[in-house]
């Protein structure tokens, strides 16, 4: 056995070195430079200052933005350095509350459309990060947001096709609508 | 379902099939006995890292030697892991200045890593420090899977040596797993998950301004850290405006890449691969998904160019196949068929080219029904672990595939190398079930198998099913066990079920709303986890010694062919009687007792 103790020693400390310190370094140089704004987070840089990432999604509450899929994290929604969802089984009765306050604060905020909701705009993210919506989503809120900005119709539907991306390939994952993007597009069309 | 739910469950079968054998002729390569263009082309540094451990390539050794250089090549690992959350306060790259962590947790997560878990009591982005990620926690990813894969190839040179009493080197099967299989294949796939937007730097999390201000509310304590209350026993809150967003950084994509690979799962933030971060397109999730296959899958091809009959390798593929296409299309079929208990409300479930529909409770929109329920099912049928959608929300059937998968053993292409070690245990049951039938001696790949074969295939077997069943029943019955559950009635015991499950069969994933990093389930989980591992590796190597000291028996008219579409659904009805009779009551208490409510 006192033959197998130094091979294990000495081989975790090369293995470390390998796998543990070379790999995440040569790993970190090279994505840096093939794929330097993926590699930092893809923020998104305004007038020279850093507004947001396209893959975090933030949170909104105002009428005039599109709002997010909703989000569990603490001690504020869309918490970045906290991700995490809801883990609300689908019998449990503090799921279907808190779907149902999600709807009404919808329909208070858009008095009038009694369209049903897509569920992905009342139904908590995995990550409580996602920073899209489907685009029926998207629809559903259009018409409250043109109004609240005093907007064509036209003229938002055009935002958010271009915010809009399809199946990867066609086929993979799903449609849909980055939130922050939109929004951003929305403000920069018409500033406050 | 939809005609795209089964599009891409079929493009990832067909991509994953076509990968098959160039992985698995490599990986042949690599460990051949005699020296080739691959083992060659590594040759020096090879020779350099055994000259310092003090190593001798040509040093074959019995079971016994082989399984001790395993145990203690891991337990150093457990140690070095457990030092580094202990100490991370005082060593270097803790931008976030993050704490020790606890005894009990730090243990946990030791052994967690060590033996392939990745079970994770923590939070990622708010306990480990990228020192203890890296050296730590990555390193463990890789050397895990690398015994896995070790211990495999000895268990198939049980087969292939003859009068033997050697079953080959660990630290050479160890080193070439690493160098040649994990590390290539691992920068690879970091750099093509950085394209698509995963995070690799070494930066401190970054602050951005948020384009409307929020408002946060934080629920009040008092100094021993209970929730105050108002007079109307409300919670007392306090509201505080928010207008920055703190964005998380460090080097993921090159630990997410091995996590995927070795089949740890243990994710580099909290929510793991539904982390925009961590998985940020459906691509990316496609990758990963890939990876997750790979090596168990290409493994199989390997055991049949080893064995010499490539016909055994694709049997065994076959039969991890039977079991895995319906068990996935059952759960993407109840995830897409939505969530029951929200049907009465305003709410649109249904598929449609603008949303996916379904129950998107715990799921992010850019993966939807499809490419969340097929990652599911393929996390849980490997001992991955890793999850892009948060289990605890699934619906009841939808839950009800993970948690079985994982019980059946993780043998359908499950962890790297343990997963088909696993699936020859069941092969050995299978013959020898057959060979009572007609009344033979049975054999398998030209051995004998008798008493001392059977003994550890039933250990190998039994051992992680009796932990489940054993330790579901104390926490049931422990207040602290059952403190834990945040969902009530019957999900909540389903919790409980698929923690145990899940550790005990070294998966991983979790029902995450269970609190279960507390020293009562921390030490409960570490147990599973450690022996099960262990215990099976253990009991295959035996095995392994005991067939490589064999004659070779020549095949002969009564013996059962194990290429055949009759062997394939012989060991497919194995696996899933064991399954089956071990953990239907269990289920029937957990998922299926929730399906039947929220059916009514």
């Amino acid at each position: 056995m006192s033959k197998l103790i130094r091979p294990a020693l000495v081989m975790l400390v090369l293995m470390t070195a390998i796998t543990g310190v070379l790999y995440p370094l040569v790993t970190t140089g090279l994505a840096q430079v093939l794929f330097p704004s993926q590699a930092n987070g893809s923020l998104i840089t305004k007038d020279g200052k850093t507004v947001g990432s396209s893959l975090i999604g933030q949170s909104f509450t105002e009428s005039r933005y599109f709002w997010g899929r909703p989000s569990v994290t603490t001690p504020m929604a869309n918490n970045g350095a906290s991700s995490t969802g809801s883990n609300q089984g689908p019998t449990n009765p503090a799921l279907t509350d808190a779907v149902k306050q999600r709807i009404d604060a919808l329909r208070a905020a858009d008095p009038g459309n009694n369209a049903p909701v897509p569920v992905d705009l009342v139904t908590a993210s995995g990550s409580g990060l996602d920073p899209e919506i489907s685009p029926a989503a998207a629809q559903y809120q259009m018409m409250r947001v043109a109004k609240a900005r005093g907007l064509d119709a036209a003229q938002v539907q055009k935002l958010v096709t271009e915010a809009t991306s399809g199946r990867q390939l066609g086929m993979l994952g799903e449609s849909r609508v980055n939130v922050l993007q939109l929004n951003l597009a929305l403000d920069a069309l018409q500033p406050h | 379902m939809t005609t795209n739910d089964f599009l891409q469950i079929a493009l990832y079968l067909v991509v994953l099939l076509l990968l098959i054998k160039p992985v698995g002729s490599y990986m042949a390569l690599v460990f051949a006995d005699t020296p080739n263009r691959v083992t060659r082309f590594g040759g020096g540094i090879e020779r350099v890292l055994y000259r310092v451990a003090g190593v001798r390539q040509d040093d074959d050794m019995t079971w016994r030697r082989y399984a001790l250089a395993m145990l203690l090549f891991n337990m150093t690992g457990m140690l070095a892991v457990y030092i580094l959350q202990r100490t991370q306060q005082w060593l270097p790259l803790n931008p976030q200045h993050f704490g020790a962590v606890t005894p009990d947790s730090a243990i946990n997560t030791a052994i967690s890593f060590i033996s392939n878990t990745n079970w994770q009591g923590y939070g990622g982005e708010s306990t480990m420090s990228y020192l203890t990620q890296m050296l730590g926690l990555a390193v463990q990813n890789f050397l895990s899977a690398a015994t896995g894969i070790a211990v495999l190839i000895a268990v198939v040179r049980g087969f292939t040596r003859r009068s033997s009493l050697s079953i080959g080197n660990f630290w050479v099967d160890m080193t070439r797993s690493t160098l040649y299989i994990l590390l290539p294949f691992s920068l690879i796939l970091a750099l093509l998950l950085t394209s698509q937007g995963v995070v690799q730097n070494f930066k401190a999390y970054v602050d951005v301004p948020l384009t409307q201000h929020i408002t946060q509310v934080e629920q009040m304590k008092d100094a021993a850290g209970n929730v105050l209350k108002d007079a109307q026993g409300h919670d007392v809150t306090k509201e505080s405006p928010v207008d920055t967003q703190t964005l998380p950084m460090g080097p993921a994509a090159s630990q997410i890449a091995i996590k995927q690979l070795g089949t740890n799962g243990g994710g580099f933030f909290n929510a793991n691969s539904a982390h925009p971060y961590e998985n940020p397109t459906p691509f990316s999730n496609f990758l990963e998904m890939l990876a997750i296959f790979l090596i168990p899958g290409g493994l199989c091809y390997t055991f049949g160019s080893m064995v010499g009959d490539r016909r055994q390798g694709w049997a065994i593929l076959a039969t991890m196949l039977l079991i895995f296409i319906p068990l996935t299309i059952g759960a993407v079929a109840a995830e897409q068929a939505g969530n029951p208990a929200l049907h009465g409300l305003s709410i649109d479930q249904q598929a449609s080219t603008l949303q996916a529909g379904g129950n998107m409770e715990g799921k992010e929109t850019r993966f939807g029904i499809a490419a969340s329920g097929l990652f599911t099912a393929i996390t849980t049928a490997a001992s991955c672990g890793a999850v892009n959608n948060m289990h605890d929300s699934l619906t009841p059937l939808g839950g009800l595939v993970p948690m079985w998968l994982m019980q059946l053993g993780e043998v359908v292409f499950g962890g790297v190398g343990s997963g088909l070690y696993g699936m020859l245990a069941f092969a050995v049951v299978a013959v020898f079930i057959a060979g009572l039938m007609v009344g033979r001696t049975p054999e398998y790949l030209g051995k004998k198998i008798e008493a001392h074969e059977m003994k550890m295939a039933s250990l190998a077997v039994l051992v992680p099913c009796a932990l489940v069943v054993v330790c579901t029943a104390i926490a049931v019955m422990v207040p602290a066990g059952t403190a834990a559950v945040a969902n009530p009635g019957a999900h909540g015991f389903s919790e409980i079920l698929y923690a145990v499950s899940s550790a005990s069969n070294n998966n991983g994933s979790a029902f995450g709303g269970i609190s279960a990093n507390v020293p009562f389930w921390n030490v409960l989980l570490s147990v599973c986890m450690f022996f099960s591992r262990f215990l099976l590796a253990i009991a295959m190597l035996a095995m392994a010694g005991s067939l490589a000291a064999k004659r070779h028996v020549p095949p002969s008219a009564g013996t059962l062919p194990t290429h055949t579409p009759l062997f394939v659904t012989l060991l497919a009805c194995v696996v899933i009687v064991v399954g089956a009779l071990t953990f239907l009551p269990a289920l029937a208490l957990g998922p299926i007792a929730e399906f039947l409510m929220s059916a009514h």
